[in-house]
């Protein structure tokens, strides 16, 4: 891979200097054959979204900042707080720190009654029982479970569960909320109606929420501001939109559904380091990445008599249903993926292996610096 | 490296699991394509064939064939020799002078004794034998291994030998019980106490093994959310892990309890054959067969009744379980 890890300076990050920094944290955990090293900070109210591939470290980021993971390197700082840094020996465990988890399978007490569930943080922190059930039965009136209180996890539905589980977490006013793929146990169906209860939770949320997840969509929905981690790295960070329209690697163009490459501009021409050549609307000069969704490809039978610049033979690799359309994925002289109607397939002939010619418009193509 | 992108096999990751991903991740991917020379075919709605389902497998039932003589035969056998001898004790039972056996205060006091001392050895196996037993599951002792297999130890010792060891001990004149005796005037020898020690010392392991067990299978996660919620180790512990891993250590104390009640050679070698103070029903079951065997077939008759009814205490943990 050819990834640029030096992210340039986003306006964004440049607004947050000025904002009150609430988590302040620079993550360092050192394995035999893997490290995580990633800085990450954020304001009062803001959600922060960790998104990667399966073992890029966001699951070790999170339990690096619940303590359940001591750090070998770095810091974390929570309003102002220390709680970790290694150089001084200083290791706050899990249960002294202001923080609270919604974990992946949400780990609900099964031998507790919801109600007891959520009354536990406040008992842990010596509330007398009736007073610490008061302030459960409070939460889950919030989240519209008042008439779930006495039911044990078993009896609950994924996302009744899941709303307790965050009454857990919220009951003890957490400082810094962490969120472990919290809608990863769901089936299609409840996700959009949890995804949005979610949304209106983490809205109201006043301290800082960080959740992982490797559903793009999930992050987007949730998150104020997504970084994107690869082999426990920061690969790019920013606003969702941002990072939907300029994806810097392969994984999260991949994600956002677009083709990516990665070459020299001069002019509306960017080259590629085999030497292919990509027309773009767009003129720039040095390093850059073009991008264009699979919708803006064009395949033909035959070489057509177009003008189009932008023409290469292709062999087709695989074809997929993908929604109403057939994404078809194409080897060549650049390698890409493009969607088309069943009908187009069946008229082209298309099958893996076939041999065709794929064209995109300039105009349909994003340049941006790399 | 050519950095290119969208090459692989697999798109925008979770389409097929949530419809929504794609369209939300990049509204209008799937419009506007085809637009070359096919615009006429579009109207055809050709879709490609769906993969065939796949049929469920059918698997064979465990059970149907033939059972081999040569299992069959020597299986059957050993059941008949687990059984029979209880059949026996059944059958030649006094059945007529029963009751009048078992009134006598002798039976009584042996059969009190046992109760209480198999009850208190297996109340210090709890008080001791889990924590243990957490010990084990739960943090990187150094030397583990070679902890659990002491641990173990009594499991496969002779308990005679137990019982000698024990002595060497607590004894009078042993390491330990030289110094209860200068310091605390407490002597453990050939006493009810000591008993005790003997059952517990036999039966701990037990315990501890199913502990430990039942402390393994537990996902040690659950710890973890408490821990973030505020509790200690010990408030998680307590509030917990404790109640998940309760049939584990119930099972635990009832076959800890059962092994203590049936505790003969440890016993003897170290609590003596005291009637009234050291003499369990194992022990008159043995005095009785020199002297007394129909009143010793009485007293066993009585313990096979207590292990009857701690078997079918158990029976929804234990047997039911492959």
């Amino acid at each position: 891979m050819t990834q640029d890890r030096t992210t340039p300076p986003n306006p964004v990050d440049a607004a947050r200097m000025s904002t009150p920094t609430a988590l302040d944290a620079h993550l360092r955990v050192d394995r035999p054959a893997f490290t995580l090293d990633l800085a990450l900070a954020a304001a009062p109210g803001e959600v922060v979204a960790l998104l990667g591939p399966n073992g890029a470290g966001k699951s070790t980021a999170l339990r690096a900042l619940a303590g359940l993971l001591p750090l070998t390197g770095g810091h974390l700082r929570l309003d102002d707080r220390l709680l970790e840094d290694p150089a001084q020996r200083l290791h706050t465990p899990a249960e002294e720190r202001p923080v609270g988890v919604v974990f992946q399978d949400y780990l609900l007490f099964p031998h507790l009654s919801a109600l007891d569930n959520v009354a536990f943080g406040p008992r842990c922190q010596g509330r007398p029982k009736r007073a610490a059930r008061a302030e459960a039965a409070d939460w889950l009136e919030r989240m519209g479970l008042a008439e779930h209180a006495s039911a044990r996890p078993g009896r609950l539905s994924g996302g009744q569960a899941q709303r307790v589980a965050l009454a857990r977490a919220l009951v003890v006013r957490p400082r810094l909320l962490l969120l472990d793929e919290p809608l990863a146990a769901l089936d299609a169906r409840t996700r959009l109606d949890v995804r949005a209860q979610l949304r209106r939770h983490l809205a109201e949320f006043e301290a800082v929420a960080v959740l992982v997840t490797h559903d793009p969509l999930d992050a987007m929905v949730l998150a104020d501001r997504l970084v994107v981690i690869e082999d426990g790295r920061e690969v790019q960070s920013g606003p969702p939109a941002e990072i939907a329209r300029r994806p810097r690697t392969d994984y999260i163009a991949r994600l956002v559904g677009l083709n990516l490459y990665q070459g020299v501009a001069e002019g509306t021409h960017v080259t590629l380091p085999d030497g292919t050549v990509l027309a773009t609307a767009e003129a720039l000069s040095g390093p850059a990445f073009v991008a264009f969704p699979p919708s803006a490809v064009t395949l033909y039978g035959e070489r057509p008599h177009s003008s189009a610049r932008n023409l290469w033979r292709a062999e087709v690799t695989g074809l997929d249903l993908h929604g109403d359309q057939v994404r078809a994925e194409l080897a060549g002289e650049l390698p890409m993926a493009a969607d088309l109607t069943p009908a187009a397939v069946a008229e082209l002939g298309l099958a893996p292996g076939a041999e065709v010619w794929a064209s995109v418009k300039a105009a349909q193509t994003h340049a941006y610096p790399a | 490296m050519n950095d290119r992108s969208a090459d692989a096999d697999r798109h925008p990751a979770g389409h097929d699991t949530d419809h929504g991903a794609d369209s939300g991740a990049n509204s209008g991917t799937a419009r506007g394509t085809g637009r070359g020379g096919e615009r006429g075919a579009r109207r055809g709605g050709v879709g490609p064939a769906g993969p065939a389902p796949a049929l469920p497998r059918r698997g064979r039932r465990p059970g149907s064939g033939r059972t081999p003589v040569a299992l069959a035969l020597p299986a059957l056998l050993g059941l008949a020799f687990l059984i029979l001898p209880l059949v026996g004790l059944l059958v030649r039972a006094p059945w007529s002078g029963l009751s009048e056996q078992l009134t006598s205060t002798a039976v009584w006091d042996a059969l009190r004794l046992s109760l209480i001392s198999a009850t208190a050895a297996t109340a210090v196996s709890l008080v001791l034998g889990v924590p243990l037993a957490w010990l084990l599951a739960r943090t990187d002792l150094p030397g583990r291994r070679v902890v659990r297999a002491l641990v173990t130890l009594p499991l496969v010792l002779p308990p005679v030998v137990g019982g000698v060891a024990l002595l060497l001990v607590l004894g009078r004149r042993g390491i330990v019980g030289s110094w209860l005796d200068s310091a605390f005037g407490i002597t453990l020898p050939f006493t009810t106490a000591g008993v005790v020690i003997a059952e517990a010392f036999v039966a701990m392991p037990f315990l501890v093994i199913s502990v430990e067990g039942a402390l393994r299978a537990a996902d040690p996660r659950f710890e973890e959310a408490a821990a973030t919620l505020g509790a200690s180790r010990l408030t998680a512990f307590r509030r917990v892990t404790l109640p998940m891993i309760a049939p584990g250590i119930g099972a635990g104390a009832v076959l800890a309890w059962a092994r203590a009640l049936g505790e003969f050679g440890a016993t003897i070698t170290f609590a003596g054959n005291f009637p009234g103070r050291t003499q369990t029903m194992p022990l008159a079951v043995y005095l009785a067969m020199e002297s007394d065997p129909q009143a010793a077939i009485a007293l066993s008759l009585v313990l096979l009744a207590v292990s009857v009814a701690v078997l079918a205490g158990l029976r929804d943990r234990w047997l039911s379980t492959p």
